[in-house]
């Protein structure tokens, strides 16, 4: 199995940006996913940035990706999807049907986990417009992930969300300018304030999730590190690990020894433990609510 | 990309909701142009107890309608999960067998098995589908040759009618109802509290997840054990819909997402026609038979008035006020189509 960077899904400050792509560079991944995702009034990089961090990231010898906007309201939306689809250098992860469109009969693509393939009708689909990659939504349990592999077409890889915290929704309307009593067309870009999203509790004190601007995150993080046999089982051949501002790094170099077998499932959760910004789950893998941890209870 | 000519406005169907065969009656009897439906299984994004129809109660329900001008549409508007594909695709079968006039499908590859094995049947891209752009829908159209697409609730007027300029498709918007504060077809906060979400068991907040307590703070709602609101007795209670829940914001709590409140575009109505809306689909299969009466008398009379005269149409005070009193929580909003609601 290969390990991959999935793309930035907060608004950092355009040096944290550069500084964390510079490091990715050293880190054990195999695949780097780039660019903006989730709003596109999030303009600390350009797509010639993105382009010029691809560039020094396959110097390093990632493969990049780059990927496109999971939600598209306006032309300007539409504009940039296609430079993204179009830009010549990098193979690209559709996340909305525009974007798989634009990208149809082109070469290669990935099927990013927002196109909604649950099943193999629908992968069958999108192979034939050219995806060799597809990433499982985060609903999806370990069954299903692999009951659609079972009927997947030949050759075509699989990539399931195995670190961080899930993207579970996505808006129109902007929750962090919201919380701002602001509107989404003069937000003032405050999600730049919440590098790992904006901490929402219910009235019990339990964290719940996170606001992440027109996105919302689970609080919890998602932690797949102690199922990585079943995960090979199910057929995965990436693991996409999300983001986080502190100690990325390290959170790969956990991942990355426990694939290679030097580290136990056991020994390598409590080293992930602290470097996580909040308590795991993986209850969707297990076929239960997300925000389940049945890693814990097995443990205990 | 170059616009379509535009042709004269034409008067804008009324598509009603029916989660019962009383319901699907008073829909046709008050006016509305087109019913639509879902079968008693996961196959649809309304799938509760006590809803939606049988081969028998369609079929009566499509003679009653047909008599009297108005069309049935059935809704496959889940995601056909891994392993039980071959259920949806029977549900496609058996809606062909049926007769139904055209079926609501989100799923692109059902939509590929639909456009295959039963090329005659209509085709309509549903709300779930998540398609938000003309090129999106574009690609429904070139692939699967649907014939209407229903837009996510999340365009701006000025959005959602470029969109209509630049598509062959018939478009749908919403009109009245449950507003959905996420795009439809990429939530899953159902089912990360609760295991259940429309994508995968046609349900958002199932009500088996839901349990209500009495506690010394007030009455307590929780979905999936997670607390969704807690009411005082000035409060109306409303169902624990997982995106209507007061929480907690570095201390403020307050609706993160929003208000119980309810879509309404009745003085949005003129807009609509002459920008070329198709359709105008009123929510809430899971409400009353009442509701379905209600929603489907004032629409068609508002409907009605908008295609005689546009320029003049005004929103009548009865309309609203009838309307006011089947919303959830008593409060209406134009949503996304008013740009500041974002």
């Amino acid at each position: 199995m290969k390990l991959s960077l999935g793309p930035l899904l907060y608004y950092w400050p355009r040096e944290a940006v550069l500084a964390f792509y510079r490091e990715a560079a050293a880190w054990p991944v195999d695949t780097v996913y780039l660019g903006e995702t989730v709003c596109s009034r999030r303009r600390e990089l350009k797509l010639a940035d993105w382009l010029a961090i691809g560039e020094a990231l396959a110097a390093a010898g990632k493969e990049v990706v780059l990927s496109t906007y999971e939600l598209i309201e306006s032309d300007a939306d539409l504009r940039t999807m296609h430079a993204v689809a179009g830009n010549g250098a990098f193979r690209v992860e559709a996340n909305d049907m525009a974007a798989a469109r634009a990208l149809s009969g082109k070469g290669p693509f990935v099927a990013g986990p927002f196109l909604n393939v649950y099943n193999a009708g629908t992968l069958a689909l999108l192979a034939e417009l050219g995806a060799t990659r597809w990433v499982a939504p985060v609903e999806l349990s370990r069954e299903g992930i692999s009951a659609v592999v079972a009927e997947a077409p030949a050759g075509m890889e699989t990539e399931i969300f195995a670190y961080g915290r899930l993207p579970l929704a996505v808006s129109a309307r902007c929750f962090t300018a919201r919380y701002n009593n602001l509107t989404k067309d003069h937000c003032e870009f405050r999600c730049i304030e919440h590098p790992d999203g904006l901490a929402l509790d219910t009235q019990d004190g339990q964290h719940f999730l996170v606001l992440n601007g027109v996105q919302t995150q689970s609080a919890s993080v998602q932690s797949l590190v102690s199922e990585l046999g079943p995960a090979r089982a199910a057929g995965a051949n990436v693991l996409r690990l999300s983001p986080q501002s502190r100690r990325m790094g390290d959170v790969v170099a956990v991942f990355r020894e426990a694939l290679d077998g030097t580290l136990a499932p056991r020994d390598a959760a409590a080293r992930l433990a602290p470097l996580m910004p909040a308590d795991p789950c993986d209850g969707y893998w297990h076929g239960q609510p997300g925000i389940l941890n049945l890693a814990k209870e097995v443990a205990a | 990309m170059n616009a379509l000519p535009q042709p004269a406005p034409r008067a804008m169907k009324l598509v009603c909701p029916a989660g019962t065969p009383p319901a699907l009656k008073l829909a046709v009897d008050n006016g509305a142009d087109d019913v639509y439906l879902g079968f008693k299984d996961e196959t649809n994004a309304r799938n509760f107890a006590g809803l939606n129809f049988d081969d028998k109660s369609i079929r009566e329900g499509i003679g009653y309608a047909h008599r009297k001008g108005a069309q049935v549409l059935v809704a496959l508007n889940t995601y056909p999960q891994p392993g039980t594909w071959r259920k949806w695709q029977a549900a496609v079968d058996r809606a062909a067998d049926l007769g139904v006039d055209a079926v609501i499908v989100a799923d692109a590859g059902l939509l590929a098995y639909a456009a295959k094995a039963h090329p005659q049947l209509r085709l309509h891209l549903s709300v779930q589908g998540s398609a938000t752009s003309h090129e999106a829908i574009t690609f429904y159209h070139e692939h699967f040759g649907i014939r209407r697409a229903v837009l996510p609730r999340v365009l701006s007027v000025e959005q959602a009618e470029k969109v209509i300029a630049r598509t062959p498709v018939e478009i749908e918007v919403f009109g009245f109802g449950s507003l959905s504060i996420m795009v439809e077809g990429r939530c899953a906060l159902s089912s990360y509290a609760t295991g259940e979400s429309p994508n995968t068991h046609g349900g958002c907040s199932p009500a088996k997840a839901i349990r209500w307590q009495q506690s010394p703070r007030g009455l307590e709602s929780r979905l999936g054990g997670v607390l969704i609101d807690r009411f005082g007795e000035e409060d109306h209670p409303g169902y624990p819909t997982l995106c209507r829940g007061r929480f907690v914001v570095n201390g403020d709590t307050y609706y993160p997402f929003e208000e119980p409140t309810s879509l309404n575009t009745l003085e949005l109505l003129p807009r609509l026609q002459a920008m070329g809306v198709a359709a105008i689909k009123i929510e809430g299969r899971q409400r009353s038979p009442v509701y379905v009466e209600t929603v489907t008398r004032v629409w068609r009379e508002a409907l009605d008035d908008c295609a005689r005269d546009r320029e003049r149409f005004r929103v009548k005070p009865a309309w609203q006020a009838a309307l006011a009193g089947i919303s959830e929580g008593h409060q209406c909003t134009l949503g996304a189509y008013h740009r500041p609601w974002k």
